[in-house]
């Protein structure tokens, strides 16, 4: 079953397009990442579908549902994380989850409180007044919050967003115990490109808020596939000969310099071979597979700061 | 000739002379009646009708004691007392030493009655003039105009009943002069109920107040304590 | 629908600010009821003054717990609209503020629903703290002054009601007030929903009531015929309506009466309509708002 399923959705603010004809589908039991830069339409993507921006066009649906006609029935299978948790700061932690569970419909012992926070490990920071949390901390509580009612669907915007290494690596550890064990629908939305690619099933790309791709990670990305930045003396002449060779359908990319080619990481020694058989002056044949690499691939993103070089 | 006009100018000077012992006698007779009491405690009802205030209906005390002391209290409530109220009692109005004239004859309430001008010798003194309007037949004063230096002209009608014999009435409506009584509006915050605007207070009519008192009982000559006045 | 009013209530007495507003109250009704208790006279002489050269005035009586209460509403109830807008303000703008609003809003409970049981929580503490006014300037005032007639000083007359034709005036009274701040309260939650910090509409409820305050007291034909009829300010004193009574033929005033019932309740009306507006308003706008807070 199709958990989401957003069809031609599109939002615009006064004369800015923040979403614009967007279409993905999100299966259960997907860990389904959403990737773009900053201001790429993600935060107002999600925020849609927890109804919390009106589309100006398209539809969404959740559960096969319409989320507009149903929507108290929807977000009753829905807990979301939004941006960076923010909560009642003068009440107790208790309180919060207590607070947040009542009004997801939910009668609550204290028991059952207790032991979510005790999985998020804030059983015995329960009595204490959240204006006294790290970022980590509420970011836990946020998750308890999100999952007090057992939701089927687990939405996350920036979840990692402020954490240190090691709050990442729980959020990691988390996101995938609720997928494989609690057999939970996960829908990250992040920048961090190295986390996702360490947990995504499916991912969608998107920017400008347009999509760019979308499908599970073995078909857009298959890590036996190689992307190498090739230094080259005369990086148009290089590319010529590349075209006119068997490699022309590897070519990614021409930069000032450099080419970009995809290939399989067997085919290496055959590409640096080859290279060289055409004369083409190589002075640097660095092979690596990155999401970053792929996505920067795709979204043709200018360095917005003075390039670090090697 | 001469004679006659000395006679009739004798005549006419007897006349005046004993019109002139009429009113002394008269009001002699009525000081003596009022005489009898020395004091007494009134029950009964206050109406006061005052332009500018509104004022339910209040049960009061009258507190009366010789030679001239009058209180009027209300035991249980608030009422706003003119301070000409001296002029109520006619016992403080015959009280004081003063030259009656006769001042002719009228009627109140289809009543004859004899006017009589009070002048008081006390050229200090806060009564000005009084006048009279006597019911000779039964030494009652149906009515008294009190003009005084503080409180302008003040007027006491009064009726009789059951206390007639100690000249005591049973109504008295005491009619006198009020100020005008304005406050800004930033203070009082008034609700402007939106109806048309009342008649201007300050007419000349709107500026006399009226109390009207009527007794229902009086304990007459029972003694009362100084400290009731104060 | 109720447990949602309860965890309303439940976040506005957990916050602070609230217990703000029902301090400043105690010191405010306090620090009247020592002044008068020490200088009543003076303030008596202040508004009866250009009587008592022709009046007796018995300054004792006068000064008692129905006067003192009196006099405390007067000057506090133009003042109690602020300590409205600081709870009523917060409510969508503060959440907006602390980014509570969009885990709020992403909850299995209707936009409706929430905004309905936001004002509602609101004008629980708007009757709350109007009952503890009530009470610290009625029964703390007649337990200090007791009870006697009451004088109510009009701008140019005077009414004297009978200490038995009181007390039900003052609980009609309080009862109009209580509706009087709620359509404060009900113009600061419209002004809540525009912002995303609760200063902006504090500030903007407070500065309105008070704009609206000078027209509806200000003496000019202009204003008279045009703008003051239609300002909730110029209702909001409708509660002093209970104390101005009807009289007689004779100008004796008539106890149990009230002088222009009919203008009251269409004040009353007025104010309800406007609450009704208000809230109507900033439902149809929440509806339709996108929380990008």
């Amino acid at each position: 079953m199709d958990v989401i399923n957003v069809s031609h959705l599109s939002k615009q603010f006064s004369d800015v397009n923040a979403v614009t004809d967007l279409s993905f589908t999100v299966k259960d039991a997907d860990v389904y990442g959403f990737l773009g830069q900053n201001g790429a339409g993600k935060s107002t993507t999600i925020r849609m579908l927890l109804s919390l921006v009106r589309p100006s066009a398209g539809k969404i649906e959740l559960f096969g549902l319409d989320l507009l006609r149903h929507r108290k029935e929807v977000l009753q299978q829905v807990g979301a994380v939004i941006e960076r948790p923010d909560l009642y700061k003068y009440l107790s932690a208790y309180e919060n989850l207590l607070l947040f569970a009542k009004m997801s419909g939910l009668r609550v012992q204290r028991r059952q409180l207790m032991e979510q926070l005790e999985m998020v490990g804030l059983a015995e920071r329960a009595a204490s007044k959240v204006k006294t949390f790290s970022q980590g901390m509420k970011q836990r509580l946020g998750i308890a919050i999100a999952l007090i009612h057992n939701p089927p669907l687990v939405i996350l915007d920036e979840p990692v967003n402020g954490l240190d290494p090691q709050g990442i690596a729980d959020m990691r550890n988390l996101i995938l115990h609720l997928s494989r064990h609690l057999k939970k629908t996960v829908l990250v939305s992040s920048h961090l490109l190295n986390e996702m690619e360490q947990i995504a099933t499916r991912m969608l790309i998107i920017d400008k808020g347009r999509k760019i791709i979308e499908g599970s990670v073995n078909e857009l990305f298959d890590p036996a596939k190689t992307i190498v930045e090739a230094s080259v003396n005369n990086a148009a002449l290089a590319a010529e000969k590349i075209k006119q060779s068997q490699w022309a359908g590897n070519l990614q990319q021409v930069n000032e310099g450099q080419l970009v080619l995809q290939v399989h990481k067997d085919q290496l020694a055959q590409l640096n071979k080859a290279m060289v058989d055409m004369n083409i002056a190589v002075t640097g044949f660095k092979p690596g597979h990155s999401l970053e690499k792929y996505f920067l691939s795709l979204t043709g993103t200018n360095q917005h700061v003075a390039a670090f070089t090697n | 000739m001469k004679q006659i006009l000395m006679l009739a100018l004798l005549v006419l000077v007897t006349a005046l002379g004993s019109r002139a012992q009429d009113a002394t006698l008269l009001v002699q007779k009525v000081k003596t009646k009022l005489d009898k009491v020395n004091d007494y405690q009134a029950s009964g009802e206050m109406k006061t009708n005052v332009s500018f205030m509104k004022v339910p209906a209040a049960q009061v005390s009258v507190y009366f004691k010789k030679p001239g002391k009058i209180k009027i209290k209300n035991e249980k409530g608030i009422s706003l007392v003119p301070k000409g109220t001296v002029s109520i009692s006619l016992n403080n109005l015959l009280g004081s030493q003063y030259q009656a004239l006769d001042g002719g004859v009228d009627n109140v309430n289809g009543v004859p009655v004899k006017v009589v001008k009070l002048l008081p010798l006390d050229e200090n003194g806060e009564v000005v003039l009084s006048k009279l309007y006597i019911d000779e037949k039964n030494l009652l004063i149906l009515k008294a105009k009190t003009t005084t230096r503080e409180s302008g002209t003040n007027e006491l009608e009064m009726s009789y009943g059951k206390f007639a014999e100690y000249a005591l009435p049973d109504k008295i409506i005491f009619t006198f002069n009020t100020q005008d009584y304005k406050l800004p509006k930033g203070v009082t915050f008034d609700y402007d109920d939106g109806s048309q605007k009342k008649k201007d207070t300050n007419t000349k009519e709107n500026q006399r107040g009226k109390i009207e008192i009527t007794y229902s009982a009086y304990v007459i000559n029972k003694g009362i304590s100084d400290d009731v006045f104060k | 629908m109720w447990q949602l009013l309860q965890i309303e209530l439940f976040k506005i007495f957990r916050k602070p600010r609230t217990y703000i507003s029902f301090g400043a109250i105690a010191a405010m009704v306090l620090i009247v009821q020592i002044a008068l208790k020490f200088d009543g006279q003076s303030y008596i002489e202040f508004l009866l003054g250009s009587l008592k050269d022709t009046l007796d005035i018995p300054y004792n009586t006068i000064l008692n717990g129905y006067f003192v209460c009196f006099v405390v509403l007067n000057l506090l109830l133009i003042h109690i609209p602020l300590l409205i807008a600081l709870v009523a303000g917060d409510e969508i703008a503060g959440e907006a503020n602390m980014g509570t609003l969009r885990l709020l809003v992403s909850k299995p409970v209707s936009r409706t629903q929430l905004m309905l049981c936001k004002f509602a929580a609101t004008v629980v503490y708007t009757a709350l703290l109007l009952a503890w006014m009530a009470f610290l300037s009625l029964v703390l005032s007649i337990f200090l002054f007791g009870t006697n007639d009451l004088i109510v000083a009009r701008s140019n007359a005077l009414e004297i009601i009978s200490r038995n034709d009181v007390l039900w005036r003052y609980l009609a009274a309080f009862a109009y007030a209580t509706v009087a701040l709620t359509t404060v309260a009900s113009l600061a939650f419209l002004l809540s929903v525009f912002a995303d910090n609760s200063i902006g509409p504090i500030v903007s409820t407070i500065s309105i009531v008070i704009v609206f305050t000078i027209l509806s007291e200000l003496q000019i034909p202009l204003y008279d015929r045009t703008v003051k009829p239609y300002l909730f300010t110029s209702h909001m004193l409708g509660w002093k309506g209970f104390f101005y009574l009807k009289t007689d033929a004779e100008g004796i005033s008539i106890p149990g009466t009230i002088e222009n019932l009919p203008a009251v309740l269409k004040s009353m009306s007025i104010l309800l309509a406007y609450i009704f507006l208000f809230t109507c308003s900033a439902m149809f706008i929440f509806k339709r708002k996108d929380i990008l807070s």
